[in-house]
């Protein structure tokens, strides 16, 4: 049998995005393992402790790391702190935001609200734009046309990929799209996910954003330094390559078009370091299948519905070596995707709702 | 209408809990707050259509399963980003241990 699908179209005003509505796939009721009531509850409990103490050292190594660079600036010796810095700065903030945007890090709301405009100013996310992307990417997990979060699209551009370890074209966009929504602009895009009464919040922190970018460049000329700029803004260029690296594991490769996260997300066992920049991000089928599962509990929520899940890559390494082989696969025929086996144990896939993007895989 | 309509037995509903109760073809969601007290709502976020009885109670408030949205489960009032339209809310009494929803 020959399937022949049709060409994918990213924009969220385009072709794709009405075929997902048409078919069902937008806004549809997804997979999710059974768990009994009072396990779940307890898993969802909301804890202000974890986040505290990960809070507590994520700023106090940053403000180590930017002022051991800042004193030894000049010197070869401050490389090493910039280069941890710049982590904290340009990727750790990838989960912080992530984590706090759904509420779920602190049990206390403003400590969620306050790390959240912390780490979306660091990561060069418009706090408001992003919340309502973010919520978008969950209700349509890698539905093409209406998920806004797609990090590789198909076929892939693998230039844009390797840019964006230095956050190349992501601080990019960043930028004129602030630029843009400091002018007062929100775009067609923009306007399909967020709600008309919002989007003056997101015309008014960006710019906030642009006058605090302004009188950085400002003092940077000033002193005839670029330190100024090391510590605020280039950290998102110099840093981002540990939430790339572990951010593409996610999605990618893996198939889209489908309402079962365990065909379209990718669970990734990973050294603690990266966890703790990660907020454990890397049980990422647990976290879409349950998103009030805060991130602390995401070990024992895998360990509870693993019999359901395939099997996590047992490393990043693993993991590239699954994905990168589809990313060269998909530049040749663009409907790979690498379909991850279940266990026994597991309830399988519901093929009569994915048959066609399961036979385009073969 | 403005029949009061038996739902459930109160201890069916665990303290700061919710519960869903389907009824003449629409969805409800019951709380008993951890004041031992009993609310109800309409069973579907404002926000998306999710069915909040998987959703977490906690205090006054109850946060939707999909999108972490929360609403005060009380007067119904949403409580910020991604809900923006407040939940209907309707009269719960209970009676010889049954809890019972005025739908009008």
């Amino acid at each position: 049998m020959t399937v022949t699908p049709l060409a994918r179209d990213y924009s969220l005003v385009g072709e794709s995005a009405h075929r997902a509505v048409e078919s069902g796939l937008a806004a549809a009721e997804w997979y999710h393992t059974d768990i009994p009531r009072k396990q779940m509850k307890e898993l969802m409990q909301r804890s202000d402790g974890p986040a505290i103490r990960d809070t507590a050292i994520w700023l106090g190594l940053l403000i180590a790391f930017g002022t051991a660079g800042a004193a030894l600036w000049g010197s070869w010796w401050c490389v090493p702190f910039f280069l941890w810095y710049g982590v904290l700065y340009g990727s750790a903030t990838d989960s912080r935001w992530h984590e706090c945007g759904h509420g779920t890090a602190f049990k206390t709301q403003w400590m969620n609200d306050a790390v959240y405009q912390i780490a979306c100013f660091m990561i060069m996310r418009n706090p408001v734009t992003w919340r309502w992307s973010h919520t978008r990417h969950h209700t349509d997990t890698v539905i093409v046309g209406r998920d806004p979060e797609i990090a590789v699209m198909r076929p892939p551009d693998l230039l844009r990929v390797a840019l964006n370890f230095f956050g190349l074209l992501d601080a990019w966009h960043a930028m004129v799209d602030m630029v843009r929504n400091a002018a007062g602009i929100i775009g067609a895009e923009e306007k399909t996910f967020i709600p008309e009464s919002e989007q003056p919040r997101a015309i008014r922190i960006a710019r906030i954003w642009l006058a605090i970018y302004v009188a950085t460049i400002m003092l940077a000329l000033y002193l005839g330094s670029w330190l100024p700029l090391m510590l605020v803004g280039l950290p998102r260029l110099y840093g981002a390559w540990h939430h790339v690296l572990t951010g593409l594991l996610q999605h990618g490769g893996l198939a889209d078009n489908v309402i079962d996260h365990r065909l379209n997300s990718r669970t990734v066992l990973m050294n603690p370091v990266s966890r703790f920049i990660y907020w454990n991000m890397n049980y990422h089928v647990e976290h879409h299948m349950f998103p009030m599962v805060p991130y602390h509990a995401l070990p024992k929520l895998h360990e509870l519905i693993k019999h359901d899940l395939p099997a996590p890559s047992p490393s990043m390494w693993d993991g590239y070596r699954e994905m990168l082989p589809a990313f060269v696969r998909q530049l040749r025929n663009e409907d790979y995707f690498v379909k991850r086996e279940l266990p026994p144990t597991a309830r399988p896939y519901r093929e009569d709702f994915h048959s066609e993007t399961a036979l385009a895989a073969e | 209408m403005s029949d009061w309509i038996e739902a459930c037995a109160a201890d069916d509903i665990d303290e700061e809990d919710v519960i869903r109760f389907d009824h003449a073809g629409r969805t409800f969601a019951l709380y008993r707050s951890p004041e031992d007290e009993f609310f109800a709502t309409d069973g579907l976020c404002t926000h998306e259509q999710i069915h909040l009885s998987q959703g977490l109670v906690m205090g006054d408030i109850i946060e939707c399963p999909k999108h972490n949205g929360r609403f005060n489960y009380k007067t119904g009032a949403a409580r910020g980003a991604p809900v923006c339209v407040n939940l209907r809310t309707y009269p719960v009494k209970i009676d010889a241990g049954k809890v019972f929803i005025q739908l009008g």
